[in-house]
């Protein structure tokens, strides 16, 4: 049970997101406040898209997002740093492949 | 055109009559809007209805250049900081005091159905390339206003019982201020004849249609349609509300005629 004294009575988060345009991926542009869905896109569009900042929005429920914690950073993302053919320019472009450009 | 039942006579004062009222309907609400600017309900609301207000504005600064060039008159602040209440041609709906956040919402959802079927129409009908240019430039933020504001009806019509209470109170007291917006006076007439304007009668069943179907889903009472409609705004005959506005609005360009924006 809970308290009712202690229950939140501001409007659930929602995090948004903006495709820049057509063909990129969506970027996280930041969060607001509102009672469900739709509202989520009015106030997105109110708050981050006053500048022509892309052509599509996706709001999700904040409470919706799994986050990896500041521990995991380790096992995470360390390994990558002696995996150096994890990155293109590991790779010389042999000269057949250059001189088409 | 001066005030009271003036007719305008020839086919300039005509078009720049028309891109008053149009103008005057729009800067008096982004002005009552505007008084909402850091009282918003959320951070967020109070956003959405400084950015609404910015556009009606917006709106009006346009046209009024329109006019001004039209009419010889040397800029758009001629007529939104100049003028007194009685040469204002806006509806009295527009200028009646913000109220609460329900109130506020219910005059929007009001004005904006309007503005939809209105410039729908006026954008297959103007034969003005500069005029109707503008009107489709701005038939995209009333579309949006449209729909933030029809959301609104939609949940507090339907939310809890104080915002039903609310918002139905609104529509009860904002109903007689809607005949205004379907009065074809000789001067909407006139510039129907001349293709400046539009016979609004021709869709007042396609707006009325759409409140209805908005109320009704929002499980409000739609309010009778036939009731004593307020009437004479345009002409100059204002309710009290305007005059406290414009002295609000007009002190400082008046005071100081000559200040610059650096």
């Amino acid at each position: 049970m809970s308290n009712p004294a202690e229950q939140n009575t501001e409007w659930p988060l929602w995090e948004v997101f903006f495709q820049p345009s057509n063909g990129k991926p969506f970027e996280h542009a930041g969060s607001v406040h509102a009672p469900d869905s739709e509202m989520a896109l009015q106030n997105a569009r109110d708050t981050y898209a006053r500048r022509n900042e892309g052509i599509a929005i996706w709001v999700v429920p904040s409470d919706q997002i799994t986050a990896s914690s500041p521990e995991d950073r380790g096992p995470f993302f360390d390994p990558a740093n002696d995996k150096a053919y994890r990155h293109p320019q590991f790779y010389s472009v042999p000269r057949a492949v250059k001189k088409r450009k | 055109m001066s005030t009271f039942d003036t007719i305008p006579q020839t086919k300039k004062e005509i078009f720049t009559e028309i891109l008053l009222r149009l103008a005057d309907d729009r800067l008096i609400l982004g002005h009552r809007l505007s008084e909402w600017a850091g009282h918003g309900p959320e951070l967020e609301e109070d956003l959405a209805l400084a950015n609404i207000a910015l556009d009606m504005i917006g709106h009006s600064s346009a046209l009024y250049e329109y006019a001004a060039k039209l009419d010889n008159k040397p800029d758009e602040d001629h007529y939104a900081y100049f003028r007194d209440d009685i040469d204002f041609k806006n509806i009295a709906l527009v200028e009646l005091p913000k109220g609460d956040f329900a109130f506020t919402i219910a005059r929007q959802f009001l004005f904006s159905s309007f503005s939809y079927f209105l410039y729908k129409d006026l954008t297959d009908t103007i034969d003005d390339e500069e005029f109707n240019g503008m009107l489709q430039k701005h038939f995209k933020e009333i579309k949006y206003h449209l729909r933030h504001s029809r959301e609104w009806v939609l949940r507090l019509g339907d939310g809890t019982e104080e915002s039903r209470r609310r918002i139905q109170h609104a529509f009860d007291e904002l109903w007689m201020y809607t005949g205004e917006m379907f009065e074809m006076d000789k001067t909407f007439e006139l510039a129907t004849e001349n293709r400046f304007y539009t016979d609004v009668l021709k869709w007042q069943i396609d707006w009325k249609e759409f409140i209805n179907t908005t109320l009704e889903e929002a499980t409000l009472i739609v309010p009778d349609y036939d009731q004593y409609m307020f009437t004479g705004a345009r002409a100059g005959r204002h309710t009290e509300y305007l005059g406290f506005l414009l002295s609000q609005m007009q002190f400082l360009r008046r005071s100081y005629p000559d200040a610059e924006w650096k």
